[in-house]
């Protein structure tokens, strides 16, 4: 039996907000194997966002364990660090935040080849048409700068730069929750398209339990830094148990609602 | 059915470095007195700007062509000049005291500085006339009515202090402040977790009845929008494409795009994407 790509277990962070001591993550456990999507699902302040930044160590944690690829993922340093972290990326809500808006796309694709020296100074170019259009975009538009392209584009570019290392786990934290949902379909095809080509496991989190239905295996719920309930994605939404995944789907607008009053 | 306004032939042009950008064209259809319409759309659909065009809140550069005429009698009024239809592009009487507008960011639209008693009953002061005293009374009673918790202490505190559902029902007071005949809410609750938001949307559709006002619903989500509008019209690059029954443009579109943005809603009902083995 192999061990899962993620194993993370205890997983505990608080913090001191007006005196009081509020658990961001409490005592979190779970799993991701190679090539699968876990969805986290849970209202604001749930601590979706708080357990994604402990896993990729923008945060460190106050107890708990984390196994990636085999290795205590917490106790790595330096250079070890830096390695292992080629194949854990990030993609954020609002990629003009998170990509230098004056850079060009090139350059912010050059910059992750340069910086774990997968591609030679010469190659490079050639690496970066190539991210381009495994994105489904044109080589053309390299030469842009990330504030001159459209949300859906910027988008595309972000999900570039964080395959651009070979990464076998992608944190995508509200990656697609500012798009117009004409975009946003295409966007989650690419992500699917890109699971199936290259194994790649998604840590997905989300406050809108249809896309995670659309596309995740499993799906955690949380509720004040806990995993409320776990299990099958569309099992757990379908018929929730715990009283956040009750809210949570009740919440959720439903277009059959509509057409069977209508008929 | 009563129109409360009648758009007409309405046309908005942006200036854009140095070219010109039609972000509404011709656009005619009636808001009815007391109908929740939700206007559809995504990114460059023009649905923000016809939401500003009629609260008057365009900016002076833009260019606006057309007409959006006014069934004023049932508005209240000072000034009798006003008792009849015009042109509210031109003039301003409307915003704020008949017409209320709820933005997506409620922290962008509170100032950060002032109580949010004040900002709510400044509102009150202002187009009702009341003074602070009865003008704070009736702030009181309207965090009441948004379901704030712990109104007396609310009424002092300052935005920050609030959760950003809190500061959208906050938004939602004051723009109901002075009693509107006509609310609109651009995007009002897309920055909202799910539950936050089917709270905001149950708030808004209580508040509407409760002071029989209109509702004009500006959303990119047509699957929110089903569930709080009696009529849709769907926008896509600054044209007016279809407008009907909610239930009629869920389930019989007449439009290829309304159809795509079906499709591309996914709901807890949808066809998931993932193909399991």
């Amino acid at each position: 039996m192999t061990s899962p790509l993620l194993a993370v277990s205890g997983l505990t962070k608080r913090y001191s907000s007006g005196g009081k001591i509020i658990a961001a993550a409490d005592d979190v456990s779970f799993h991701i194997e190679h090539g699968e999507t876990l969805a986290l699902a849970g209202p604001s302040g749930s601590g979706k966002s708080t357990i994604a930044r402990l896993i990729l160590r923008l945060i460190e944690a106050d107890a708990g364990r984390i196994e990636f690829e085999g290795s205590d993922f917490l106790s790595l340093n330096g250079a070890a660090l830096r390695d292992r972290r080629a194949h854990l990326q990030m993609v954020f809500q609002d990629p003009l935040a998170a990509l230098n808006p004056r850079a060009t796309v090139a350059r912010v694709l050059d910059d992750p080849l340069r910086i774990h020296h997968i591609a030679s100074r010469a190659e490079r170019p050639r690496r970066i048409v190539a991210l381009l259009e495994r994105v489904g975009l044109s080589a053309g538009l390299a030469g842009r700068a990330i504030h001159e392209i459209s949300g859906g584009q910027r988008q595309r570019v972000a999900i570039a730069r964080a395959i651009a290392t070979k990464p076998s786990l992608v944190v995508l934290d509200e990656a697609v929750s500012a798009l117009d949902v004409s975009v946003r379909a295409q966007i989650l095809r690419l992500l699917l398209d890109l699971q199936r080509e290259e194994r790649i496991a998604y840590l997905f989190i989300s406050h809108d339990l249809g896309v995670v239905r659309a596309i995740a295996h499993r799906i955690a719920i949380l509720d004040g830094g806990r995993i409320a309930e776990s299990g099958d994605a569309r099992t757990v939404i379908d018929a929730p148990q715990s009283a956040i995944g009750k809210a949570l789907v009740a919440a959720a607008p439903k277009l059959s609602r509509i057409e069977r009053d209508a008929s | 059915m009563t129109a409360l306004a009648s758009i007409r032939n309405l046309t908005v042009t942006y200036r854009r470095e140095g070219a010109e950008v039609a972000a509404l064209r011709h656009i005619s259809f009636d808001v009815a007195a007391g109908e929740r319409l939700a206007i559809i759309g995504e990114s460059g659909s023009g649905k923000s700007t016809l939401a500003l065009a009629i609260a008057g809140l365009l900016p002076a550069t833009a260019k606006i062509g057309g007409a959006i005429e006014w069934q004023m009698t049932e508005f209240r009024s000072s000034h009798a000049k006003d008792r009849q239809s015009f042109l509210v592009l031109n003039s301003l009487p409307l915003r704020g005291r008949d017409i209320g507008f709820v933005f997506q960011d409620p922290s962008a639209s509170l100032d950060p500085v002032m109580p949010i008693g004040k900002q709510i009953a400044e509102v009150a002061r202002t187009h009702l006339g009341l003074d602070w005293r009865h003008a704070y009374a009736r702030a009181k009673i309207l965090l009441e009515r948004v379901r704030l918790p712990d109104p007396d202490a609310a009424l002092r505190a300052f935005p920050h202090q609030l959760s950003g559902g809190q500061k959208q029902r906050v938004a939602i007071a004051a723009a109901i402040a002075a009693g509107p005949k006509l609310l609109i809410a651009d995007e009002a609750t897309s920055a909202l977790d799910t539950i936050v938001q089917a709270e905001i949307v149950g708030l808004i559709r209580r508040l509407v009845s409760e002071d029989g006002m209109t509702l004009l619903f500006i959303s990119h989500d047509i699957g929110l929008a089903a569930e709080l509008a009696e009529r849709i019209a769907v926008f896509r690059h600054g044209e007016l494409l279809e407008l009907g029954a909610t239930a009629q443009v869920i389930s019989a579109p007449r439009h290829a795009y309304t159809r795509a943005l079906l499709d591309a809603n996914l709901g807890l009902d949808a066809e998931p994407l993932l193909q399991r083995t």
